[in-house]
């Protein structure tokens, strides 16, 4: 299933002799672990009623971290619902993460702060954001100029259902035409919900590319190292003044869609049993462990990962809730004088409900 | 010298692309064209087509592009090239330019314009008559203006393109070659006010857009019969000027509300439930609309009696005077 994709890390953990040897396995083990605790403490939260909704990335570590570990600081990532994996590489405060999904903010972050936009629920509609953001940068003339602090590109991120929406189409026309410095990087974890990925296209996601006029690159998704390596090299092609690629990271989405989802009226178990002996983490678990990494490097990592998982717990808990006037303040920059009066309605219906505390 | 409206349009486009070099203009057949309406002529020759864009034929993209270049801090008017064709385009409008601000805690601001030509009376075919305007007034987040003459359309063109919130700009077609004097100098009525076009004191016609001529003479006509009609322009069809249109009707005791778009659900509902709300004691009368149809725009051969015309709007005034 997996013979034609670009590979460097294998499932047994053998790392090819062709992979960067500056790259840092550690980090990106780390980040990975972090990326699954998350994801982990987030379903807990969810079950025990502190969030609403959450989307597991389970599985698709080594395609989010190879890639959010690829941006520079000045380039810009749109993520879907289910990048928690690219924001910790970002520098995003995980906890931030949470507020979505617990209903206390439809963002939860600052887009300017970490070059890393809000999560988009309307599928694919981030695709033509990233679009107009790559065309910005080359109307600033931050392309192509050589300059690795100036040089700057778009990291769009989609699943491989928004292959079938029309924006989708639609920006990648759009940026084939202009040459534009993007690469849409797609986790093919072959599950649109309940639609398995051949009721969307009869070939592979890389291949589409081809039909716009751009590049794509098909690579094993759980190879964090090989996410990595492709994305640098994509990015680099950007920033250079030579136009998109499509990345088809090939994984597996091992959890339901999110929490409300039942997977097991729609596919086999044995399949996701199938992709957890392929685990990009303990793939370079086991690369780390062979190359001599000692214990206490991975102590140190679960030492960590306690920590944030501590903090994601205690920090689920304090996320404050609204204020009621706080859908009124950030609709408008200039606010109408009838919406400042149903504010003020409001806050002041709200207020009455009160109980006084004496 | 007088001045038509797509000109007076042009001119305020330039005006505002001279004082900001990152405003930019992104659409289908804006460029070489100058638009279908040539509402763009000789800009792209003017500023090259990195400001001037000729885009791939798609509305998605149009807006959709026009948000990440928002976003990277440039100010993008797009054109949207027919009213009925906006529709692709809605899921970036509705789900995404309107809330991204919202959803940032204002961190982000989208200073996006969307120009579309609207409305009937051009003998088009289907699909380039269409009133959409109440999809978007109905949706927080966007500002939503129509210029009914040359001097609102240099006005408010400019103060769209200034603006920080998302604006849809709707150019009655139909009034696109209305010409008319403008003052460049003047100092333009706040953006969001409607304007008091014709005084009077015996009714109110609210209207907007391509039917503002129409209403004033109606205004005219009603005169010889002896009836003081005032007529407002709205302008700003969201927000909704309240406070000219409640001034109005506390003096005239009586109103009535004209616009080509279907009539359920419109915005002639919005203000006769506004005014009724607030001005319950002063009307003398029910609140009355004279609307299109609650049909499909019809085949052009049908529309010079299906929108709402000199005769249907008298009616209405005659009938308000019956109570």
């Amino acid at each position: 299933m997996t013979d034609d994709l670009f590979s460097l890390l294998s499932p047994e953990g053998v790392l090819s002799d062709s992979a960067d040897a500056s790259v840092d396995l550690r980090g990106m083990f780390s980040d990975m672990v972090m990326s699954r605790r998350i994801d982990t403490e987030a379903i807990a939260l969810q079950r025990q009623g502190e969030l609403g909704l959450w989307a597991s990335l389970l599985g698709q570590e080594g395609a989010q971290v190879g890639a959010g570990r690829a941006l520079r600081p000045r380039d810009v990532a749109f993520p879907t619902y289910r990048e928690h994996g690219v924001a910790w590489c970002r520098g995003v405060d995980p906890v931030s993460l949470l507020g979505l999904f617990r209903g206390t903010t439809l963002g939860g972050w600052d887009p300017t702060t970490n070059n890393f936009n809000l999560y988009t629920l309307v599928i694919g509609a981030q695709t033509l954001h990233a679009v107009g953001y790559a065309m910005g940068i080359v109307r600033d003339g931050d392309v192509g100029t050589g300059d690795p602090d100036r040089d700057r590109a778009v990291l769009v991120f989609l699943g491989d259902g928004a292959l079938s929406e029309g924006e989708t189409n639609e920006a990648f026309v759009w940026a084939a035409a202009q040459n534009l410095p993007i690469v849409f990087f797609c986790q093919n974890n072959q599950w649109a919900i309940s639609a398995p990925y051949s009721v969307q296209s009869r070939v592979p996601v890389a291949q589409r590319a081809q039909g716009f006029g751009f590049r794509g690159v098909r690579v094993d998704g759980n190879d964090v190292v090989a996410s990595h390596a492709a994305t640098v090299e994509a990015l680099e092609h950007a920033r250079a003044g030579n136009g998109p690629t499509l990345i088809e990271a090939f994984t597996y989405r091992r959890n339901p869609h999110t929490t409300s989802d039942d997977d097991g009226r729609y596919r086999e178990g044995a399949v996701t049993d199938d992709w957890t002996t392929l685990d990009p983490i303990e793939r370079l678990r086991t690369h780390l462990t062979g190359i001599g990494t000692g214990e206490e490097f991975f102590a140190g990592v679960a030492a960590e990962e306690a920590d944030l998982s501590e903090r994601l717990r205690a920090g689920c808990r304090a996320l404050p809730d609204p204020s009621p006037e706080s859908p009124f303040l950030h609709t408008y920059v200039d606010m109408p004088a009838d919406l400042e009066q149903q504010m003020h309605d409001h806050v002041e219906y709200v207020a009455a409900g009160e109980v006084d505390p004496a | 010298m007088s001045t038509a409206m797509a000109h007076a349009l042009n001119e305020g486009l330039r005006s505002v692309m001279e004082e900001d070099p990152k405003v930019l203009l992104i659409g289908e057949d804006i460029g070489r064209l100058g638009g279908v309406f040539r509402v763009t002529d000789g800009l792209q020759k003017d500023f090259g087509d990195a400001r001037v864009v000729d885009s791939p034929l798609g509305e998605a993209g149009i807006v959709g592009s026009a948000i990440g270049l928002a976003m990277a801090g440039y100010r993008p008017v797009c054109e949207i090239q027919f009213d009925g064709f906006v529709f692709p385009a809605m899921n970036q409008i509705i789900t995404q330019l309107a809330k991204y601000r919202h959803r940032s805690e204002g961190t982000v601001t989208l200073p996006v314009v969307i120009r579309i030509p609207v409305g009937g009376g051009i003998g088009a075919i289907e699909h380039h008559s269409e009133s959409p305007e109440a999809y978007f007034a109905h949706t927080a987040g966007l500002r939503v203006v129509s210029p009914s003459s040359a001097q609102e359309a240099y006005d408010l063109i400019r103060m769209a393109v200034r603006s920080d919130d998302p604006v849809i700009f709707l150019e009655p077609k139909h009034n696109y070659w209305l010409k008319g004097e403008i003052d460049r100098a003047a100092t333009p009525a706040p953006f969001g006010s409607a304007q008091v076009v014709r005084p009077g004191d015996d009714l109110t016609l609210v209207t907007y857009g391509a039917l503002v001529p129409t209403a004033v003479k109606v205004a005219a006509a009603a005169a010889e019969d002896g009836r003081s009609v005032e007529v407002i322009d709205l302008r700003s069809l969201s927000p909704i000027d309240d406070a000219t249109i409640f001034a109005s009707v506390e003096r005239t005791g009586r109103l009535v509300v004209a616009h080509e778009a279907s009539q359920t659900a419109g915005l002639g509902a919005e203000i006769a439930a506004r005014v009724q709300d607030a001005m319950f004691y002063s009307l003398e009368a029910p609140v009355i609309r004279v609307t299109g149809y609650d049909t499909p725009y019809p085949a052009s051969r049908l529309e010079g009696d299906w929108l709402p015309g000199l005769d249907r709007i008298l009616d209405a005034i005659d009938r308000s005077f019956t109570y």
